[in-house]
């Protein structure tokens, strides 16, 4: 009868484990967004960054309205805000060329949207920036360089 | 958690324009402290809006948009009273969802 308590002991250690297993797993993916798109963030150059986000044949569009200074006293934080004139915008997002990583924001333009995005954001140094509109499957741009006189990535 | 986020939503002919101030270090990753060691990227990532309950926007970020962040954008429809609510996640897991009253 020595071995039904430890049996006993056993199946409850067993048990607590599968338990601490299950929790474990549930907090473990902190960063498992589905919709974040790790290889566009990560690109390091604007071919990569288009791959990634799948553009492919961007052109310039007027209809493309973007509006930003052209001089950034302070890097660390440049207004911008682009504008889509083009019907079905589903997508808006920002590039800097010259930054480590190309990709600064993306907004997916939901139906009931109005594709009209602001936000602000840091450069390096003064570069190119794109604002990079998707409508109907096909990718429309229009750049824009930016003045840095204060770099804004802890110069 | 973070602190609250400051959020402004005005509706004008058949549009709501809101307004969202975030709090928030979003720090690149390529930032040295004074000892000479990288200071981690800590960055929101993830940005959803949702006006009454419906997902209207969802926005992906990455850690070169301005410490505390600043966004505006524009929905249609929407109406005094109308509930706006914006949820943030960073990459450390970290999430905080805030509502505003259209006005």
């Amino acid at each position: 009868m020595v071995n039904e308590p430890s049996r006993r002991q056993l199946l409850r250690n067993g048990g607590l484990l599968g338990l601490l297993a299950a929790f474990g797993a549930a907090i473990a993916p902190r960063f498992a967004f589905a919709g974040w798109n790790k290889a566009a963030f990560d690109g390091k150059t604007l071919a990569d960054a288009y791959k990634a986000m799948g553009v492919e044949g961007a052109k310039e569009s007027g209809d493309v309205q973007f509006l930003a200074s052209d001089i950034a006293e302070n890097g660390a934080v440049v207004p911008l805000q682009a504008v889509s004139k083009i019907p079905n915008t589903t997508q808006i997002a920002f590039l800097v060329e010259k930054n480590p990583n190309m990709l600064a924001a993306s907004f997916d333009i939901g139906p009931d949207m109005v594709p009209d995005v602001t936000t602000r954001i840091k450069m390096g140094q003064t570069s190119n920036v794109i604002a990079l509109v998707k409508a109907d499957g096909k990718f429309y741009t229009a750049t824009k360089e930016i003045k840095v006189t204060l770099g804004g990535c802890g110069g | 958690m973070g602190n609250p986020m400051k959020i402004r939503a005005a509706s004008k002919d058949g549009v709501t324009e809101v307004k969202v101030l975030m709090s928030h270090e979003m720090e690149t990753g390529f930032r040295k402290d004074s000892s000479g060691a990288v200071v981690p990227a800590w960055f929101i990532a993830e940005v959803v809006a949702k006006l009454n309950g419906k997902e209207v926007m969802q926005a992906q970020w990455g850690p070169s948009v301005s410490k505390n962040p600043y966004l505006a954008f524009k929905v249609k429809g929407g109406k005094a009273g109308d509930k706006i609510a914006i949820t943030w996640t960073d990459n450390k897991g970290d999430t905080r969802t805030d509502e505003a009253t259209v006005t």
